[in-house]
Parts: C-alpha cells; sequence; structure tokens
C-alpha cells in the first residue's frame, strides 16, 4: 500500500472516529447521569440529519441557518423524548426504562418511515464541505478535514461546560450519586435535561457531517451508527467524555484500517465494533478510562 | 390436585378440537396466520425464559432464530434443490450432502441454537443489565452479518428459497402446546425455582446455595433452543429465509408479545403471542387502500409498525405489568368464580380507603 | 473444637482498609458476636467469611478447609449460611418458595429429571417440601407460606430470612443485624428464638447486632471491631468492662 492510499484511509479513519466521537459522548453523557442506554440516541441524529435536509431543500434556507436550526430542533427534540419516555419512570425497575427506550427508537423510526418516506434522499452538501482539496498525491474531500476539527473545538467546549461551569458541576454531581444531589438543592430534572439537550447537539452536529459524508438519507440511518456509538462510549469507559471521544477514534480509525489492509472483510464492518465491545468486556469491562464500580452488598 | 389436571386434560382437547375446526374450515391466509400464532408462543416463551424469569434482559433472539432456521432448512433441501439456489456462489460439499427429515432437521436447528446460545452466553454472563441487552444484540447482528457474508453456506443476502413448507397447525400449535407444557414444568420445579430466585434476588440466591452461572446458563441454553425451533418452524412455514429477516425488529416484535403479556408470566405471553400476531395482519389495513364507498384514502405504508411501537411505548408507560404481571392462569380462579366479584371487591376496597 | 478460623484477614478497598488482620475462632453450637461502631467493617468480614468479597490478605478456614476466595454459592454448599442487613427474600415469591429454594442446593437430580418428574425427583421434592414445612412450623410462620414474602411484617421476614438460611442446613450461621428495627419485647423473642435454633440445629452462630442487651444476652464470645481493628475479644463481661470499647462506643478524646 502506497502511502498516499494510506494517507488518505487514515483521513477518513479520523473523519468517522470524530463522527461517531460526537454521538458516543451523547450516549456517554446519559449513562453517566440516569445510567440508561438511550437507545434513541441514533434516531436523534438521523432526525438532526433530516431536518437540515428539509431546512435547505424545502424551505431554501442558506446552509448556515439550516444547519443551525435543525441543531436547535434536535435539541428541543431531544429534551422532549426525555421527558415523555425516561422521566415517567424515573423510579420503575431498569428493565422499564430500557424497554421504554427501545420502544422509543422504534417509535421515532417508524415515524419517520411514514413522515420523512422511506426512500433514500441525498443531502444536499453545501459547496463549501465538497470541495476536492489535493494536499501533495492525496486528494480528500473537505467535509473529511472540517469533520475532526469541528468535533475536537465542540470537545473543548463541553469539557469547559462540564469541568469549568456550574451547571457541569451539577452535571458531576448528579452522576456521582443522583439521590444526594437532589437533596442538596440540586433540580436534578433540569440537569437531566441539559444533558439531553447536548447530547441531542452534538448528535445533530454529527448528523449534518455524517450527511455530508455519506449524503444518502434514510428513516434507519441511526439505527447502526448509534449501535455503535454506544459501544465506542463503552470501549472508552463509559461515563468518560475523554473516553467517549477516544473510543470513537478507536472504531472509526479500525473499521476504516481493518477494511483497508483486509479487502475481504468488507462484508463484515458492522461487526467490527460488536467484536470489539466484546472483546472490552472480557478484557476491561470498565472500558480503557472507566472507574472500578462495586455492587453494595 | 387431580381435578385440575383432568380440566387441563379437556381444555386441551377441546383446543385441540378447536384447532381442528379452524384446520378445516380457515382458508389458507387465515391458517397461515394461525399458525403464526403457534410459532411465536413458541419465540415469546423462550425470551419470557431469559427475559421474565431469569431477568437476563437478552436481545439475541433474531440471532437464535437465525441459527435455527438455517440449520434446519439447510437439511431438509434436496441436493439438487440447494444447487438451484445457490446459483452465485458454489455451496459448501458437506452443507449441499446433509439431509435429514423434518421432524429431526427442525430438532438439530434447536439444538444448534442452543449450542450458540450457551457458546454466546459463557463469556458475558458476568455482564449485568444494558451491558448484557447490548452484548447480546451484538451477537445477534455478528450472526446476521455472518449468514450475509458465508455464501457458499448460506447464499449470503439472497437466502434460502423452496425450503418444503410442511408446517401446518399441527406442527405450529402441536409444538406450541409441547413448548407450554415444558416451560410450566420447568418453573414449577426446583431448576425454576432458583432460576426464579436469580431474578428476584441475585445476590440473596448466590448465598442461598444457587449456582448463579450455571443456571443462567441453562436457562440461556433451553431459551436460545426453543428460539431455533421457533426460527425452524418459520422457515418451514415461509418457504424462504434471507439474513434479513433476522434483524432487531424480529427480537423486538418477541419483546413486544412479552411486554404486553406480562414479563414472567407464560399465561400472558400465549396470550400476547396470539393477540400480537393476528392484530399484525388486521391492521394491515392501514397500509392498504381504504375504501368508504364514497371516498377513498391512500394506505400509509409504516403505519402497522407505527401502531405497534405506541402500543409498546403505552404499555410500558402506563401498564408496566402488562396483561398479566407474573400472574399465571389458575383452575381455582375460574372454578370460584372469582372474576364475578371482581366489582364487588373493588367497591369494597374503594369503601375502605374512604373510610381511612 | 474450632469450626471457623479466620485467620488474619484485611480487606482493602482502593486507599481504605475496611478490615485489617482480622482474627476470629469459632467453635461448634457457639453463639459469637461481631458488634462495633458504624462503619466499623462489620459487614466487611461477614462477606468476606461468605464469599462476597474475597480478602486482599489472609485466609478463611472452615472445618480446616481453606475457603479463601471459593464462590459464595459453593461456601453455602460446605455449610456457612447467612442473613442480610437489609433483608434480602425473594420479595415476589411466596413464603414457602423462598425456603423451597434454599433446598435446591441439595438437590441431586438433574434439570430434566426435574422437568420429566422421575420418580426419584419426586422422592426429593417431597422430601424438600416436608422439611421446608417443618421449618416454617419451627419459626412460626406455618399459616403464612402462601403469602408473598414482602406482605409480611417486618419482625417476620427477618424470621422467614433465618429460616431460609436454616433451609440450607448450614453448621454455621451469620446473622447480619437481626434484631434490627425490633421494639425491646420483640428483642428478647429473638434471643430465645436463636438460642432454640442453635440447640435444635446444633449451629453455630455469629451475629452482627447493635442491641447491647441481645448481644449480651445470648452470646459467648464477642468480638469487638473499630475502624477495621480488632480492639477487643472475650466473654460479655469481659467486653462490658473494657475502657477500649466503652471509649470506641462514647467517643472519649
Amino acid at each position: 500500500m502506497g502511502s498516499q492510499v494510506f494517507l488518505q484511509h487514515l483521513a477518513n479513519g479520523i473523519s468517522l472516529g470524530s463522527l461517531y466521537a460526537l454521538l458516543a459522548i451523547g450516549y456517554t453523557m446519559v449513562y453517566g447521569i440516569l445510567r440508561l442506554i438511550n437507545f434513541a440516541h441514533g434516531d436523534i441524529f438521523m432526525f438532526g440529519t433530516y431536518m437540515a435536509y428539509y431546512a435547505i431543500t424545502s424551505f431554501m434556507l442558506p446552509w448556515w441557518l439550516s444547519f443551525i436550526l435543525a441543531i436547535l430542533l434536535t435539541v428541543i427534540f431531544g429534551v422532549m423524548v426525555e421527558r415523555s419516555a425516561y422521566k415517567p419512570l424515573r423510579n420503575s425497575p431498569r428493565i422499564s426504562v430500557m424497554i421504554s427506550a427501545i420502544g422509543a427508537s422504534f417509535l421515532i423510526e417508524n415515524v419517520a418511515i411514514v413522515v420523512f418516506g422511506g426512500r433514500p434522499k441525498t443531502f444536499p452538501v453545501p459547496e463549501m464541505f465538497a470541495k476536492v482539496l489535493s494536499l501533495g498525491e492525496v486528494s480528500i474531500v473537505s467535509v473529511t478535514l472540517y469533520t475532526p476539527v469541528i468535533t475536537l473545538l465542540l470537545l473543548a467546549l463541553l469539557l469547559y461546560v462540564v469541568n469549568k461551569t456550574k451547571t457541569g458541576m451539577a452535571m458531576r454531581a448528579v452522576s456521582k450519586d443522583y439521590e444526594a444531589a437532589r437533596l442538596m438543592g440540586i433540580d436534578v430534572n433540569r440537569i437531566i435535561s441539559f444533558t439531553f439537550a447536548m447530547g441531542s447537539g452534538l448528535a445533530a452536529v454529527g448528523g449534518i457531517m455524517w450527511g455530508m459524508k455519506y449524503p444518502t438519507l434514510l428513516p434507519l440511518m441511526g439505527m447502526m451508527p448509534g449501535l455503535k456509538c454506544f459501544i465506542a462510549a463503552v470501549v472508552g469507559g463509559i461515563g468518560d467524555i475523554r473516553g467517549a471521544v477516544l473510543g470513537g477514534f478507536i472504531l472509526g480509525l479500525s473499521e476504516i484500517m481493518i477494511i483497508a489492509f483486509f479487502p475481504a472483510l468488507t462484508g463484515y464492518r458492522d461487526a467490527i465494533a460488536f467484536v470489539l465491545l466484546i472483546v472490552i468486556l472480557l478484557v476491561k469491562p470498565t472500558g480503557l478510562m472507566g472507574q472500578n464500580l462495586t455492587e453494595k452488598v | 390436585m387431580k381435578k385440575h389436571r383432568l380440566l387441563t386434560a379437556l381444555a386441551v382437547v377441546a383446543l385441540i378440537g378447536l384447532l381442528g375446526v379452524f384446520n378445516l374450515t380457515f382458508d389458507s391466509y387465515k391458517l397461515r396466520i394461525l399458525n403464526l400464532c403457534g410459532i411465536y408462543i413458541i419465540l415469546g416463551l423462550s425470551m419470557n425464559l431469559i427475559n421474565g424469569f431469569t431477568g437476563l434482559f437478552s436481545l439475541g433472539h433474531a440471532g437464535f432464530m437465525a441459527v435455527g432456521a438455517y440449520v434446519s432448512a439447510l437439511l431438509t433441501m434436496s441436493p439438487e434443490l440447494k444447487d438451484t439456489v445457490f446459483y452465485a456462489v458454489p455451496i459448501h460439499p458437506f452443507v449441499k450432502a446433509m439431509s435429514a427429515p423434518f421432524p429431526i432437521a427442525l430438532l438439530l436447528g434447536g439444538i444448534a441454537a442452543g449450542i450458540v446460545g450457551g457458546v454466546i452466553a459463557a463469556p458475558i454472563l458476568r455482564l449485568k443489565d444494558d451491558y448484557l441487552a447490548i452484548a447480546t444484540l451484538g451477537f445477534s447482528e455478528i450472526i446476521r452479518v455472518v449468514a450475509t457474508n458465508l455464501q457458499s453456506i448460506t447464499n449470503g443476502p439472497l437466502g434460502l428459497k423452496g425450503i418444503d413448507r410442511v408446517v401446518n397447525t399441527g406442527w405450529s400449535w402441536g409444538l406450541a402446546i409441547l413448548t407450554v407444557y415444558f416451560i410450566k414444568k420447568l418453573m414449577d420445579g426446583s431448576y425454576g425455582k432458583a432460576i426464579l430466585a436469580i431474578r428476584e434476588d441475585e445476590i440473596a440466591a448466590e448465598a442461598m446455595g444457587v449456582n448463579l452461572f450455571r443456571h443462567k446458563m441453562y436457562s440461556f441454553i433451553i431459551g436460545a433452543f426453543f428460539a431455533g425451533i421457533g426460527g425452524g418452524l418459520l422457515a418451514h412455514m415461509l418457504g424462504t429465509i434471507d439474513p434479513l429477516m433476522f434483524r432487531f425488529i424480529l427480537t423486538f416484535n418477541i419483546l413486544l408479545i412479552v411486554v404486553l403479556g406480562g414479563i414472567g408470566s407464560i399465561t400472558g405471553t400465549v396470550i400476547s403471542a396470539c393477540v400480537v400476531t393476528s392484530m399484525m395482519e388486521v391492521l394491515r389495513f392501514l397500509e392498504g387502500k381504504m375504501d368508504f364507498g364514497f371516498f377513498q384514502i391512500q394506505g400509509i405504508p409504516g403505519m402497522r409498525m407505527v401502531v405497534f411501537s405506541a402500543l409498546l411505548m403505552i404499555v410500558i408507560l402506563w401498564y408496566p405489568r402488562g396483561l398479566m404481571g407474573t400472574k399465571e392462569f389458575n383452575w381455582d380462579y375460574i372454578l370460584q368464580r372469582k372474576y364475578l366479584n371482581i366489582f364487588n371487591k373493588k367497591k369494597k376496597k374503594k369503601t375502605v380507603s374512604e373510610e381511612n | 473444637m474450632t469450626i471457623l478460623n479466620v485467620d488474619n484477614i484485611t480487606m482493602q478497598f482502593g486507599g481504605i482498609k475496611a478490615v485489617s488482620d482480622l482474627k476470629m475462632e469459632i467453635n461448634e453450637r457457639e453463639i459469637v458476636g461481631l458488634i462495633g461502631p458504624n462503619g466499623a467493617g462489620k459487614t466487611t468480614a461477614f462477606n468476606m467469611i461468605t464469599g462476597v468479597y474475597k480478602p486482599t490478605l489472609g485466609n478463611v478456614y472452615f472445618n480446616d478447609k481453606n475457603i479463601t476466595g471459593i464462590k459464595p454459592h459453593e461456601i453455602t454448599k460446605l455449610g456457612i449460611a447467612r442473613t442480610f442487613q437489609n433483608i434480602r427474600l425473594f420479595k415476589e415469591l411466596s413464603v414457602l418458595d423462598n425456603v423451597l429454594i434454599a433446598n435446591h442446593l441439595r438437590l441431586k437430580s438433574g434439570i430434566v429429571a426435574s422437568i420429566v418428574k422421575t420418580p426419584n425427583y419426586k422422592k426429593e421434592e417431597r422430601h424438600i417440601y416436608e422439611k421446608s414445612l417443618q421449618l416454617l412450623e419451627d419459626v412460626g410462620l406455618l399459616d403464612l407460606i402462601n403469602e408473598r414474602a414482602d406482605n409480611l411484617p417486618y419482625g417476620k421476614q427477618r424470621r422467614l430470612e433465618i429460616a431460609r438460611a436454616l433451609a440450607t442446613e448450614p453448621k454455621l450461621l451469620l446473622l447480619d443485624e437481626p434484631a434490627a428495627g425490633m421494639n425491646p419485647q420483640e428483642s428478647l423473642e429473638l434471643m430465645e428464638f436463636i438460642r432454640e435454633i442453635r440447640d435444635k440445629y446444633e449451629i453455630a452462630i455469629l451475629m452482627i447486632e447493635h442491641h447491647m442487651q441481645v448481644i449480651m444476652g445470648v452470646c459467648e464470645k464477642i468480638y469487638v471491631l473499630d475502624y477495621g481493628i480488632t480492639i477487643a475479644e472475650g466473654s460479655p463481661e469481659n467486653i462490658q468492662n473494657n475502657p477500649k470499647v466503652i471509649e470506641a462506643y462514647l467517643g472519649v478524646d
């Protein structure tokens, strides 16, 4: 394999990895606070992509305005999902909450099939992101370069919010001890909504970038990336934002690289994440950056 | 107790008689739904054993079904048929040569699924709750990806066609009744009670000497076995299978049946399997053209699944115990006509609470 | 004759030593108390003896067999049963089922035999059933066998938990705060009850308890833990007059 081909794959891997990272953050934040797999997270990501699509194609808005609008709508949508599917079950057994999460995911997907239509749509990629850049021998679509940059900027912003602001402190408190945080006067429901809002916002950004890199939109497009990004979050160590980003990059790079080096495995691409999951759960169940938790008897 | 046994025997005879009548009077479309009901009873019970009785949240059912379906179908297909079906990639000689009559093929399909279930469960049983869910879902997806790619064995995305459609009411309902009997006997026995104890409190169960790993394995293997049987029946009812059939949505449908019926109730699963399967068909009108004489509405494709996912949400949010909770059908209840007293009882309770 | 020999076990969680160098000897048919202020490491000691935690250092011998690090269910099979501080019954199951389940570990028939109900299995099942009824009669719950476990009043739940532990046929029974939440009258009854089961089932009992009346009234030997360290051991009279124990409880500085 020539070095330029390798660089090409590397760029693609990093770009895919940063998309995974954006989604994985949402999973890890929600899990950190509610101990719940937000099965609908992948569908929130799908929703964001469709919103951007409709804003550009049906409402003829400029792309930047469309993107902002799509992100805002997705944030509202994510908070709505939390309010209707998770909040009523806050004191229910975990199995109920999990079933509710799966149900919410299926409901969104099926409503999307009815409302958005089952046929694929093509995402209108703004020119700025579709340009082909030539760096020496390597030619790369500009969105491939923008994606990791945007991801890292958002990560920096997020880490700032979580570690330096009052709301962030409250988030950390809730994730450490839900009950104690409530007793200390933290409005837990507000914090949970805020967490969903941030996660959904990041998912929308991820969805839009995804649409520009892989421009075929389908109502079920969020399912596989959703599952994979949860896995990325587990690999990195669930509950840890930096871990989620690390997991996202590991997953994205390994998917692209394994297929690049072993083209025979192309068909097995979707299995790579699951194999990675099972390996990590057996070797280090707390993930690469996770902490140990023991159950109280 | 003897009276109950007699009543049960009579009820089974009556059920068989009723099924016989259906078998003679139903057209092929209705018979197909009837068969599906039987198959979904088996599938629902097998999932209920793992998820409801043992309390392990597994989402691997579609994978186990796929194993059962492929193994049994490849065993009953004739070598000539296999050659015509495998036109894209030649079939592996061993797979071509293997063959067995339907009942044995079905059994072997179930056993294969049970083995796969055991092999999968062994490493991941130490995981809890959502990790277990995601890992089993992962394995189920891996099985599907493998089925898509191992073309010389599974014929890849093209799937298998021309499978003998031998499944009739006798097979589907006969095996459904057998499964009910098996699961009931298991849960009434000492092993079933130990399995329930794991659901109730793992730490206490272990402290009372229940070997968690071994009993979880039993549950998983038996559950996967029946899922495999269900998959084999489905293959021999539909006549064609392909990897896309065994997506997560299939697991979701079974989960819907289990949740609706009551997680941990055999009776609930049986009723709910019949209701959900029939409703799936009844609600087809939502997706076809509707003709009200003076005006017509175009059907909306995908509407059925919207209804079902909404139904699941409604049940889990407002009736989390489902139809039966963990309760079971009971002759005493019927014989004492307690159901006639439901209204009186409620009234009484109300007055009591008002007094307080 | 010594039945349990706890040989210098230490449990470390991160930087904290929950229990350090605990030494303990329990003889057959002896009732031993384990006391100490909250957070002294008593339940951790229980968890190490029953295999929930593996001690960081040291060994536990039961009937001269080293049981350090083997699984809880195996330890129960060898003859150590326990109850829990925060009552862990199988809540949704009946009182009878709770006790039946605790017999499962002695069942010889396999799972297939249990489904097809072989004569052998039926015989075993009948034996278990009768034995469980006898046990429930002994603890005074015979009239409640079909009640759901979580419908029982608190004191009876404690009794059921003890009956369930006894059903595993232990040689040593570990009781974690059996008198918690009981009034003085109930506590007195409990003392009597503990002595009765010791005599009837010929077992040794190790109990954690805060009710001094119960501990002093029923135990033959007492160990006192404070911050994971054994600060005293001896007869109830010895312990009552030990200045270190008084200090730990009253907090003299």
